[in-house]
């Protein structure tokens, strides 16, 4: 049985910036490992000879020409920004 | 201890493409902000990427001519990160399956030659651009989806000026297939140190530092020189070396530690599901591979070989591929080869540094140039004159015969006027007469003077000299 432990889900909130306190750590490991429990019965599915599939079609060398347009502009680009200035995004600052 | 310095370089290189990799927006450096984003670039939901097959192929361009082996198949992954830069919160790269591998670039560094090994070439996409202030950050994503390629070295290089030899190899080299602008002012050229150091003779490799923010390759080789530095006194004193980010500060010659590294550096790579797999064929391999030109070194040595071109003369002529053309076209125009060389690495260079312009950016041709060099050969305007007609062929450009006729600037080289003009000029200056009859050499020079400034510097200086010597005599 493959555990997700409290450390696993403090790293991923982490790496995600999610805020999240020990006790939820304690409480989504609990929960999360049930589910990966749950999900493991598919590992006993026998599948020699089968292709790993990564994506949905077997397309491949799908491609576009080289050719350039504009089409929103900035003030549409930046139409659902919460902040804005000098036609730029603007964010907190998260420099460490 | 004695050490040895281990330097891997990254190099990020934007390929000019007319759109970006994954969306159809215009790729182009110095726009207003925001103004060449689509929803795909701002990481909407619900868009999907669209590989430009131009960026594909200028990746696998620059990765024969750095002779690296082609990908057959390759697939694109998914590199996950947060911050603003990156929209979507992952960046689209190339992580086990690059575009190119095991490649090499020859240098030479004080007369060594020594080659060194490219680990990887992969395609990836590159971030919006941050301009930090006091109270938050401001994001412009016109740079979000710019086709890059990231060219790794192999840990292969163990001075700064290998370093130094490196970058600019690498540089000419993707100059010359015309994938980038390779402008590191632009940003369109960055790259990064990796840097340990380790006692002579041991074979494992020291924890390693990241050296970036290095806006020049004379602060590459700066910031590694100052980086062994700062690591060697470390070891000494007995600390340990952190695998850390740190950047190169110039004002103070030091680096800087940017943050440690350590789990933080989890990108979570996984393939793209978003963009089918790439199959590469021996054929479209072959119709690139025709594209490259004859690249910087092969050139070098021809231009060596073949025209006996001084081998300092051929390395900087060969810089540029425009430089290099504007050369051969001169010389297929009639010019003297060394003459030519001359002029493009005298004059032509000093101009284009000046002026910071490229040589395809100035109006004068090559056969302009390679009849100019002919007015000299056959004495019709003098070397002094010269200069005047090809600041001429520079600024504006022309016919420098037609250019040389109506300011009237052709040589004089009628013994008959100059022999009248040097008796004038022997007349009005005695003393110098006197002077250089008692062995006063300076004397000639001076009224070899006089008789340039009496005819605006256009009588030919060898008969001067000679009619000079004859008058004077008769004195």
């Amino acid at each position: 049985m493959a555990k997700i432990t409290k450390e696993q889900i403090l790293h991923t909130a982490d790496l995600a910036t999610l805020a999240i306190s020990e006790e939820e750590a304690e409480m989504y490991s609990t929960q999360l490992t049930e589910i990966i429990t749950f999900t493991e019965k598919i590992q006993n599915i026998n599948t020699d000879g089968v292709k790993p599939t990564i994506y949905g079609s077997d397309n491949d060398n799908v491609l576009r020409e080289d050719n350039a347009k504009r089409t929103i502009t900035q003030e549409e680009a930046l139409k659902n920004a919460p902040s804005k200035e000098d036609g730029q995004f603007k964010v907190p600052s998260i420099m460490e | 201890m004695k050490y040895e310095t281990v330097v891997g370089i990254e190099v990020h290189v934007e390929l000019k493409t007319k759109s970006k990799i994954f969306s159809s927006s215009p790729n182009i450096f110095g726009e207003e902000p925001n103004t060449n984003v689509n929803p795909k670039d701002l990481g909407f939901p619900g868009t999907l990427p669209l590989l430009n097959e131009e960026a594909v192929e200028f990746g696998m361009k620059a990765a024969m001519a750095l002779n690296c082996d082609i990908a057959s198949e390759t697939i694109f992954d998914r590199k996950h990160y947060f911050y603003p830069d990156s929209p979507a919160a992952y960046q689209i790269s190339q992580d086990k399956q690059p575009i190119g591998e095991h490649g090499w670039i020859d240098i030479e560094v004080d007369g060594e030659k020594k080659r060194i090994g490219i680990e990887r070439i992969h395609l990836e996409e590159d971030a919006g651009k941050l301009t930090h202030s006091s109270d938050g950050s401001l994001v412009d994503y016109n740079r979000q989806g710019t086709p890059l390629i990231e060219i790794v070295s192999d840990p292969d290089i163990n001075t700064p000026e290998e370093a130094y030899a490196y970058l600019e190899k690498l540089k000419s080299i993707i100059q010359y297939t015309g994938v980038s602008d390779v402008r590191m002012e632009e940003g369109s050229l960055r790259a990064d140190a990796n840097i340990s150091i380790r006692p002579v003779g041991e074979k494992k490799l020291g924890t390693k530092t990241e050296l970036k923010n290095l806006n020049s390759f004379a602060f590459v080789r700066e910031g590694i020189r100052e980086e062994a530095k700062r690591q060697e006194k470390m070891l000494d004193k007995g600390e340990v070396i952190q695998q850390e980010t740190r950047r190169y500060d110039d004002k103070i010659k030091k680096s800087v530690l940017m943050r440690i590294k350590g789990d933080a550096d989890d990108y979570r790579f996984f393939p793209d599901p978003d963009i089918p797999p790439l199959h590469i064929d021996e054929e479209w391999k072959e119709r690139v591979r025709k594209e490259i030109p004859e690249l910087p070194d092969a050139r070098r040595a021809r231009y060596i070989k073949e025209m006996d071109l001084p081998a300092y003369d051929a390395g900087v002529i060969t810089d540029t591929i425009e430089m290099a053309n504007f050369f051969e076209e001169t010389v297929e125009a009639g010019a003297d080869v060394k003459q030519a060389s001359n002029w493009l690495m005298g004059d032509l260079l000093g101009y284009m540094n000046k002026e910071l312009k490229e040589v395809q950016e100035l109006p004068i041709k090559p056969k302009d140039l390679a009849k100019m060099i002919e007015l000299i050969k056959d004495g019709t305007i003098s070397s002094k004159i010269a200069k005047d007609v090809f600041t001429y062929l520079v600024e504006e450009g022309g016919d420098p015969e037609v250019y040389v006729k109506e300011k009237g600037l052709v040589q004089i080289s009628d013994e008959g006027e100059l022999t009248k003009i040097v008796g004038e000029v022997l007349d009005a200056n005695e003393q110098s007469v006197t002077d250089f009859k008692e062995g006063k050499g300076r004397a000639l020079g001076f009224l070899v003077g006089q008789v340039m400034k009496a005819t605006q510097g256009q009588a030919n200086p060898q008969m001067v000299n000679k009619i000079l010597k004859e008058e004077i005599e008769k004195r």
